[in-house]
């Protein structure tokens, strides 16, 4: 139905594989702070980490995998969460900050459509560009009762506000994006009504301001690395719910934070 | 227009009494008799209500001077100087007087002898035919500056209430009758049922006889009758009469009336002002007053948006609510989503048509007739189809609550938007939601502030300014500023604000402005009930669940006119009738029945009666107004005015809270009375002390306490300290003020919410308190302490009823009280039992006269403060011999009345030094409490407030039990002083204030601490 009763039901994943030139998107070598710039992307470790991924969620959690096959002209197009936001039985086909990336957008469109959502896109309106929108799905929490959307280097107010024009029965709320690229490195859901986010200040900033602006009381989980804050809840089939989070290596402080019955992925 | 119709109306008159002069001088005397008689005979409802008359004409006499003249429109005043000239022969005392001989007079043949008013205004009317414009105005400006009675005439004229109507025709036709009719039109003042029976048959008659009318109308000068046209909800227009001088409340009445609706006070009538503004009626005032034009239409809206329509008492309830909703979506107002205006769309089908039936013909025909979505289209329609199929076998209650579910959650829902600018220009939109203040650009929210950030809502010209409370790391609280398009887009803004924190986070609404934080400007408060205690109150609501249909066959119609959006309110405007014209046509074009209007007529005059006297005891909803009324600053005046009123309206309360005792006793009404004795009471303790631990621990049950007598101080409270403190200083400055006030001064106002208000999150617990403190009341009440509240439950229903009228009149009881210096026990407000009054003794806190009244945030910390000595309520005053010491900061807002804008921040909250030894009495056991409830402690808050010498502590408590909640609060006045203090002052003060901050609860115990080190002196 129109609204979500629990966060973190979901029947399909869409993942997009790594390509052969990973790492020379220019996204990660500008942004991934956690990851040391310099050193050289791993091709090998990505692909490797990417099939845990796909091995969890499907075999794991159950999810019905749809597997886009890697674009080696699209250097990021791994980042499939980007290209899309998609809520009950309506994709947002987002409109990425970088014109590089647009044509990730494009595999994306068929499989949604073939999904038989309702597709709308950003840029459809206003001679294209639904007046210099941008946004990118890494830049929106969606908690199960709202959006936040982080203003951020890749997500104008612009961008939001279709966002909001496109998912109409949510409040959507703008918070800056402080301590990381975006958002979603700083902060996603642990659970229904939990959120977890970095211990860092900027994130706090990014939290308080979240507090600020919803009608909702939400649980927090800080964790000491940003790394950790950034996860999927799945909420199963049979009632189990995964938190997929990096491996105890990425972020060993914040396994003691953790929730107990998770799956562990990559 | 009104004024050029008067005119010729008058005209007319003249020449028609010219003719009919000579038959008359018997009559005319006659008349005179009659009349008086039938005013005798009409007691109930034509002596009071003249009286009524008088008192209103002499308040609107007061006011004119000040006021009136800001209503006029800009040309009014101009001419004012004619007005004048007509005015000057009569003073306005005169003009009363010769309105009451008017009435008998007129029929008299001499005009001369009618002098006055009338003669004047005849005399010139008959020269000025040929100048009739300029006369209108000069009848219109004297009516409108000086001559009440003129005025009504006037418009009494242009409106042509049906039943006048009548009588005149009647005169035309025989004249023999005129007296009957005199009678009638007496009558019809006074809304006899009777009355209306009689115009009803003459009513038929032709159209030309209606101008011959005014004669008469112009003549009676009282009550003018107006037909109000309002727009409800599911499309429809009910046409109803009122009075002209009637307040909103009689207007709101009669369309609960109509639609049989219990829980009202989720809905509003709303007006387009000149402005073609939306307004939200405000019963406390005359509508005439508010409206300012001649266009008496209103639209029946939903005002507060239940957050959780599901906890709504009635499927009546939900159902407006749904009507409201659909056309909130349809029209856009409410924006949701492809899926989700497909889903409410076919929970509509299902509700309104029921099973989808395949057989029918072209399924779509209906659908396409019906409006649910701004875009409508084919597509859409499809998926409601669909979705309406899956819906098979829901009923229409069912299908309607699965509406409300989904449309609750939208997250517009509840929000009314205002256009604004922030403090750089750029355009926003400001909302205001149950949970507070929200802020979008564009449809993005931007920033919110909850009830609770806020400390103060202001505005002042086109500025709006809240003061945000500061957040955890900040020092000090800001303010932010925002721009509105007009000054009145301001205090509409402001008004809403005020409105939804009050419905949504109070326990009671805020005593009326005699708050000294308000100087300036409006006084505005909410006056009706809290959501709280319409919760409460619809809890109460014991009938058989109203038949009513669910079609939308009017929608529809209208839809087919080609009015796409369902807008009540527009629908109204688009109506636009001229009043008069209404009045022909729409009265008898509306299949309003004789019936009807009989009913109608009844209903009024049956207010007219609760007003006036004590409230009548059969009819819940009756009383439940009073409560209303008693809360608003209107009430509180006419309390004072008529104190035998409160005790009546207590009665029934108190009924409900014996339920609540579980005593089969109790419930008998007149065992009810008794329980409320006992229930008066207010737990009061005052004491010193040094730490607040302190307190709770020693809080112990006094041995005085009666059975009935010991009550629970327990009040809600948290709010109304600060408050009450405050107005006892204020209290008799600020009646005036609010009185004179009611004209609203536009340009600022100021309401600080959080001073008053409880914390949102004990919004419930509140409840669950209360009924608490019923239980513990009734433990007390008839063991003291043995008897455990099983009863709970019961109680939670009565309960609030009980409390809220209580409260009121307390409220009312207390502002006269404290301004008098709390020492008339005697005052004391109805429900008080005896016993209570009595012990309403002087207490030392009243030396803190000018209290300074401190808004302190709701954490404040509770200075330590201990109760006192514990009072059980009449019998035992417990003195402190010993006063106990304690340096206090005051803090002085005395100027603040003038000042206007004096803001109290939180962090001015005075702080109390304990130096003295805590001497600690305990009457009252607060082992009671404990078994009172057996429910969990869910939130504990603590408000204190600190006057000179006085620190007050209040705790609310929620509990569930089994599947009731309730609210208890206790209260904690701590009194330190540095001279004896007066226990029974003190503890009768506390009583008071209590009462009046909390209406909707009944103080269940009173305990009483003296605390001192010295343990010595424990009673």
């Amino acid at each position: 139905m129109a609204n979500v009763c629990t966060y973190g039901r979901f029947t399909h994943a869409i993942v997009r594989g790594v390509p052969t030139s990973f790492g020379r998107g220019g996204e990660d070598r500008a942004e991934e702070g956690a990851e040391p710039a310099a050193a050289t992307v791993d091709l090998a470790k990505a692909q490797r980490q990417f099939g845990v991924l796909t091995g969890a969620l499907r075999q794991k959690v159950g999810l019905q995998l749809i597997e886009i096959p890697p674009d080696p002209e699209l250097p990021d197009s791994w980042r499939v969460e980007d290209v899309a936001v998609i809520q009950g039985d309506t994709a947002l086909i987002t409109r990425p900050f970088r014109l590089q990336r647009r044509a990730e957008a494009e595999a994306v469109r068929r499989v949604v459509s073939e999904l038989s959502l309702t597709v709308v896109e950003m840029g459809a309106e206003e001679g294209g560009d639904s007046g210099g929108a941008t946004l990118e799905g890494s830049d929106v929490l969606f908690t199960g009762r709202e959006f936040f959307v982080g203003i951020s280097d890749h997500t104008n107010y612009r961008g939001a506000e279709v966002l909001a024009d496109t998912f109409r029965d949510f409040a959507v709320s703008t918070v800056p994006v402080c301590g990381g690229a975006r958002l979603k490195n700083i902060c996603s859901m642990g659970g229904p009504d939990t959120i977890v986010i970095s211990n860092s200040d900027g994130a706090k900033k990014t939290l308080r301001m979240m507090e600020q602006l919803t009608d909702h009381r939400y649980e927090v989980l800080a964790v000491p690395e940003d790394a950790a804050a950034n996860c999927i809840y799945v909420r199963g089939a049979n009632q189990r719910d995964f938190l997929l989070h990096r491996p105890a290596e990425e972020c060993p402080e914040s396994m003691e934070v953790g929730p107990r019955n998770e799956r562990t992925l990559q | 227009m009104t004024t050029e119709v008067g005119s010729e109306t008058e005209v007319k008159e003249k020449a028609e009494e010219t003719a009919t002069q000579p038959d008359q001088p018997e009559k005319a005397t006659e008349d005179n008799q009659e009349v008086a008689n039938s005013e005798n005979a009409t007691a109930e409802g034509g002596e009071e209500e003249v009286e009524v008359v008088v008192e209103e004409e002499e308040d609107k006499k007061e006011k004119d001077g000040k006021g009136i003249s800001r209503f006029l429109p800009p040309w009014l005043k101009k001419q004012k100087s004619q007005g004048q000239v007509v005015a000057n022969e009569t003073s306005p005392t005169n003009k009363v007087i010769s309105e009451a001989t008017e009435e008998e007079e007129a029929p008299a043949p001499a005009p001369e002898t009618n002098g006055h008013i009338e003669e004047v205004e005849e005399k010139e009317e008959v020269q000025s035919e040929e100048v009739k414009q300029k006369e209108a105005e000069s009848t219109s400006n004297a009516s409108a500056d000086t001559q009440p009675a003129t005025e009504e005439k006037v418009t009494e004229s242009t409106a042509q209430s049906p039943g006048e109507a009548k009588s005149a025709t009647e005169d035309v036709k025989e004249e023999e009758q005129q007296q009957q009719q005199k009678k009638n039109e007496v009558e019809g003042k006074s809304i006899e049922p009777a009355a209306t029976g009689d115009g009803k048959g003459t009513a038929d008659e032709g159209l030309s006889s209606i101008f011959q009318s005014p004669l008469r109308l112009v003549r009676r000068n009282k009550m003018k009758l107006v037909v109000c046209h309002v727009a409800l909800l599911d499309g429809t227009d009910f046409p109803c009469e009122v009075e002209k001088r009637a307040k909103g409340q009689f207007l709101f009445f009669k369309v609960y009336e109509h639609l049989n609706l219990m829980e009202r006070d989720y809905f509003g009538l709303t007006y387009k002002d000149s402005h073609e503004q939306r307004c939200w009626l405000d019963p406390t005032k005359d509508i005439k007053r508010q409206i300012r034009s001649n266009n008496w239409q209103f639209s029946f809206n939903v005002k507060f948006y239940p957050p959780d329509p599901s906890l709504l008492t009635e499927d009546i309830t939900r159902y407006l609510l749904c009507l409201q909703l659909r056309e909130d979506v349809a029209s856009g107002r409410l924006p949701c989503s492809f899926v989700t205006h497909a889903l409410l769309g076919s929970y509509t089908l299902q509700a309104e048509h029921g099973d989808y039936e395949p057989d029918q013909p072209q399924p779509l025909d209906y659908i396409t007739k019906q409006s649910f979505a701004p875009n409508q289209n084919k597509e859409m329609e499809e998926k409601i189809l669909e979705l309406h199929k899956s819906h098979r076998g829901m009923n229409p209650a069912q299908a309607d609550t699965q509406f409300l579910e989904n449309a609750k959650k939208l997250s517009m829902y509840g929000v009314d938007l205002h256009r604004a600018k922030d403090s750089e220009g750029v355009d926003i939109m400001l909302g205001v939601c149950a949970n507070g203040l929200l802020v979008y650009k564009d449809k993005l929210r931007i920033n919110r502030f909850a009830w609770p950030k806020i400390l103060k809502i202001s505005y002042k010209r086109n500025n709006y300014y809240i003061k945000i409370r500061p957040g955890e790391s900040e020092q000090f609280e800001s303010t932010v500023g925002f721009k509105l398009p007009n000054h009145r887009s301001a205090k509409r803004l402001w008004k809403v604000c005020v409105e939804n924190h009050s419905f949504f986070r109070l326990n009671s609404p805020e005593v009326p402005p005699k708050a000294r934080f308000l100087t300036l400007g409006s006084k505005f408060r909410y006056s009706g009930r809290t959501q709280t205690q319409t919760r409460l109150a619809s809890s109460l609501i014991d009938r058989p669940a109203p038949n009513f249909e669910r079609t939308s066959s009017k929608r529809i119609s209208r839809s087919l006119d080609g009015a796409p959006v369902i807008n009540i309110t527009e629908a109204g405007s688009e109506n636009g009738h001229e009043p008069h014209l209404e009045l022909h046509s729409d009265s008898k074009d509306h299949d309003k029945t004789q019936e009807d209007v009989l009913r109608h007529q009844a209903s009024i005059s049956q207010l007219k009666r609760s007003f006036m006297e004590a409230p009548p005891p059969s009819p819940p909803q009756p009383n439940q107004w009073e409560k209303r009324f008693s809360s608003s600053p209107a009430a509180t005046l006419r309390a004072q005015h008529h104190p035998p009123e409160q005790p009546a309206a207590s009665v029934p309360t108190e009924v409900s809270a014996a339920d609540n005792n579980s005593f089969p006793d109790t419930k008998e009404p007149g065992k009810t009375a008794q329980v409320e004795i006992e229930e008066t009471h207010v737990i009061q303790e005052v004491s010193k002390e040094t730490k607040p631990a302190t307190v709770t621990v020693t809080v112990s049950p006094s041995p005085d306490a009666p059975e009935g007598v010991a009550l629970q101080p327990e009040v809600r409270e948290q709010e109304v300290v600060v408050v009450v403190e405050e107005a006892s200083d204020t209290a008799t400055r600020a009646r005036q003020e609010s009185v004179s006030s009611e004209s609203e001064s536009d340009e600022e106002a100021e309401y600080q919410p959080n001073l008053p208000s409880p914390i949102s999150h004990t919004l419930i617990p509140e409840e669950k308190e209360e009924e608490v403190e019923e239980v513990e009341r009734e433990e007390q009440g008839e063991q003291e302490k043995g008897v455990e509240p099983a009863p709970i439950t019961k109680e939670t229903a009565p309960h609030p009823i009980e409390a809220s009228q209580s409260a009121q009149d307390v409220e009312r009881e207390n502002g006269a009280e404290e301004e008098k210096g709390e020492t008339d026990d005697s005052t004391e407000d109805p429900m008080m039992t005896p016993d209570e009054v009595p012990n309403g003794h002087a207490l030392p806190e009243e030396e803190a006269p000018g209290m300074a009244a401190l808004a302190e945030e709701e954490e404040a910390k509770v200075n330590g403060e201990s109760p006192m000595a514990d009072s059980e309520p009449r019998p035992q005053v417990i003195c402190c011999s010993e006063p106990p010491v304690v340096k206090t900061e005051m803090v002085t807002i005395s100027d603040t009345f003038a000042a206007q804008k004096t803001h109290i921040t939180t962090k001015e909250v005075p702080i109390v030094h304990t130096e003295t030894k805590t001497i600690t009495y305990e009457a009252a056991q607060l082992d009671n409490n404990g078994e009172g409830d057996p429910g969990v402690l869910m939130t504990a808050q603590t408000i204190t407030s600190e006057s000179l010498c006085t620190t007050t502590t209040t705790h609310i408590t929620k509990t569930l039990k089994g599947g009731l909640s309730e609210t208890r609060i206790e209260k904690r006045i701590v009194i330190t002083g540095d001279s004896d203090i007066d226990h029974d002052q003190a503890l009768a003060q506390a009583i008071k204030e209590a009462k009046e901050q909390h209406p909707d609860m009944s103080v269940t115990r009173v305990v009483v601490h003296k605390e001192t080190e010295l343990a010595e002196e424990d009673e």
